[in-house]
């Protein structure tokens, strides 16, 4: 199964965000989206999960259309996505931030034990369960983040730029747990990153975008190689 | 000394009637981000349809759970068919953030249309289940009744019963998650437009306790251009913008100071006061401390 995206188009009222845009990602792999401010990475993230509308194309999850469906309805289909900016919410405790991501769950004690394994992936919020999420390090607010969408169970992670405004070693850190997570847990992620020399380290393939099209896609070890994305956004 | 303590009481059971009125309007403003003129036009709805199940059932105890379910039903259908399409059609540019204020002034003047006509514009009545009279200590009266007993022990009961739901069950998370964020409620699976009708409808129940108290503090009668209702708009709002408009909490504390500074004003300074202190106490709350008395520094994005 795969998230497979095609001829989609979507438009910022007269503004063309992603235009005509195919690709397709593999189950059980990071596939990192990179490319500069504005070529259209968040606008395409924020389609796939519901929350923007595009004008035409298609994009499908398990045969599950995601273009026509709302964002409650796509999270309860596997699709999981942490939105940018360290998407917690601030006057909720840890605990009720995640407990928020398994809201729509039935099974109560899955969810308990979905909690349970989460916690110890991040012993940090473990500790501070029930401390306001707006107490938490800049590092820690995105571990949340990343917590409350892994409580809704999710087989495909959607992830907008969980690097933003962390310090170094915190980014290191979080790549580090996005890329374990995808093996251990068997999730199919898609990254999106200014950072893209970290996202390609840790992923098992590349998209760039430029100004709403696809420039490159391939490998993350072929990109890396690839003298014309070294220039532009590798830096070397 | 005696003076004093009948002061404290009047003030506290006019104040939690305030703060029914005001977590109505904090319920609506956390759910759609709207200020709800029409909150009070919907109280003296719900204390018709009351007074209805009154004349009915002969009993206040039939009466008031009528009242509340159709404030519920009355707040939720105004949300479902007005209040989205209105938000949906004016979603964008300046007249985004006026419109829904606006059409709640609106509302107001049509709900108590419909009632005029529906229930004319004479005073009807509505009688509490026991006594106004107050308690007697030796030989002199307390202005503490059974009726306002009972008054404290219903609000105290709904609060409780709000806060519960509030703090400790998941519709109470989905409420608090919609209000504060609702992109990250949506993306965790929360019907948020459920929600959002749900939280007007709450309100609507609230509301409709406060009608029905407020009425049978009074003298009883009331009409579609009742003074009382009114009042309970004006002192509601403020008892909201007191408390901060974010929280439960602040509404309750809010409606109980307003209660209790007027209760003062009135006894110790003048009688003459009671339009005029409200909105001195708003000014100066909003001078001193604009986000309100139990309201943080930092100031939430709508």
């Amino acid at each position: 199964m795969t998230l497979t995206v095609s001829e989609l188009t979507i438009h910022h009222g007269a503004i063309c965000a992603i235009n005509n845009v195919s690709f397709t990602v593999p189950k059980g792999q990071l596939t990192a989206v990179i490319g500069a401010n504005g070529a259209g990475k968040t606008t395409l993230l924020r389609t796939l999960s519901g929350l923007n509308k595009p004008t035409h194309g298609h994009a499908t999850w398990n045969d599950h259309n995601l273009l026509h469906s709302k964002p409650e309805t796509i999270v309860r289909h596997g699709v999981s996505h942490v939105s940018e900016g360290k998407a917690v919410i601030p006057e909720l405790s840890v605990h009720e931030n995640l407990e928020l991501g398994a809201i729509w769950r039935k099974n109560k004690k899955e969810a308990a034990e979905s909690k349970d394994r989460i916690t110890s992936i991040f012993p940090r919020l473990g500790e501070r369960l029930n401390q306001r999420a707006d107490t938490l390090s800049g590092g820690e607010r995105q571990m949340l983040a990343i917590g409350r969408a892994l409580m809704s169970k999710p087989q495909l992670l959607l992830l907008d730029e969980p690097s933003l405004g962390l310090a170094p070693l915190v980014i290191e850190q979080i790549f580090q747990t996005i890329r374990d997570l995808t093996t251990s847990m068997g999730l199919t992620v898609v990254l999106v990153e200014q950072n893209a020399m970290g996202a390609l380290k840790i992923a098992d393939n590349g998209i760039v975008l430029n100004l709403g099209k696809v420039a490159v896609a391939g490998t993350a070890q072929s990109l890396m190689a690839d003298p014309q994305v070294r220039a532009a956004y590798l830096g070397y | 000394m005696f003076q004093f303590i009948n002061t404290i009481l009047i003030g506290i059971t006019a104040g939690a009637i305030y703060s029914l009125m005001a977590i109505s309007i904090v319920l609506v403003w956390r759910s759609t981000r709207v200020i709800n003129f029409a909150q009070a036009g919907m109280a003296l709805l719900s204390t018709y349809i009351g007074y209805e199940a009154m004349v009915h059932f002969n009993s206040f105890w039939i009466a008031l759970p009528v009242a509340m379910i159709g404030g519920a039903a009355v707040s939720a259908f105004i949300e479902l068919v007005f209040m989205r399409l209105l938000v949906k059609r004016s979603s964008t540019g300046p007249i985004a953030a006026v419109a829904p204020i606006i059409a709640t002034l609106g509302l107001l003047g049509l709900i108590k249309g419909v009632i005029s006509t529906v229930w004319g514009g004479a005073d009807v009545r509505l009688v509490g289940p026991v006594t106004n009279v107050g308690y007697s200590i030796g030989d002199k009266t307390l202005a503490f009744s059974p009726l306002k007993l009972l008054t404290l022990v219903t609000v105290v009961v709904l609060m409780l019963l709000l806060t519960v739901l509030f703090q400790r069950s998941s519709i109470g998370l989905s409420l608090r998650a919609s209000a504060y964020s609702p992109e990250i409620a949506r993306l965790s699976g929360v019907k948020v437009d459920f929600i959002r009708t749900l939280g007007w409808s709450l309100a609507g129940t609230s509301g409709a306790v406060a009608g029905m108290f407020q009425t049978i503090n009074g003298n009883g009668a009331f009409s579609p251009e009742s003074i009382e209702f009114s009042l309970l708009l004006i002192t509601g709002f403020i008892a909201a913008v007191i408390g901060g408009l974010e929280s439960l909490v602040g509404a309750v504390v809010g409606g109980l100071v307003l209660g209790l500074v007027i209760s003062f004003v009135l006894m110790y300074v003048s009688g003459s006061l009671f339009f005029i202190a409200p909105f001195v106490i708003l000014l100066i709350v909003l001078i001193i401390k604009p986000q309100g008395i139990v309201g943080t520094k930092v100031a939430r994005r709508a």
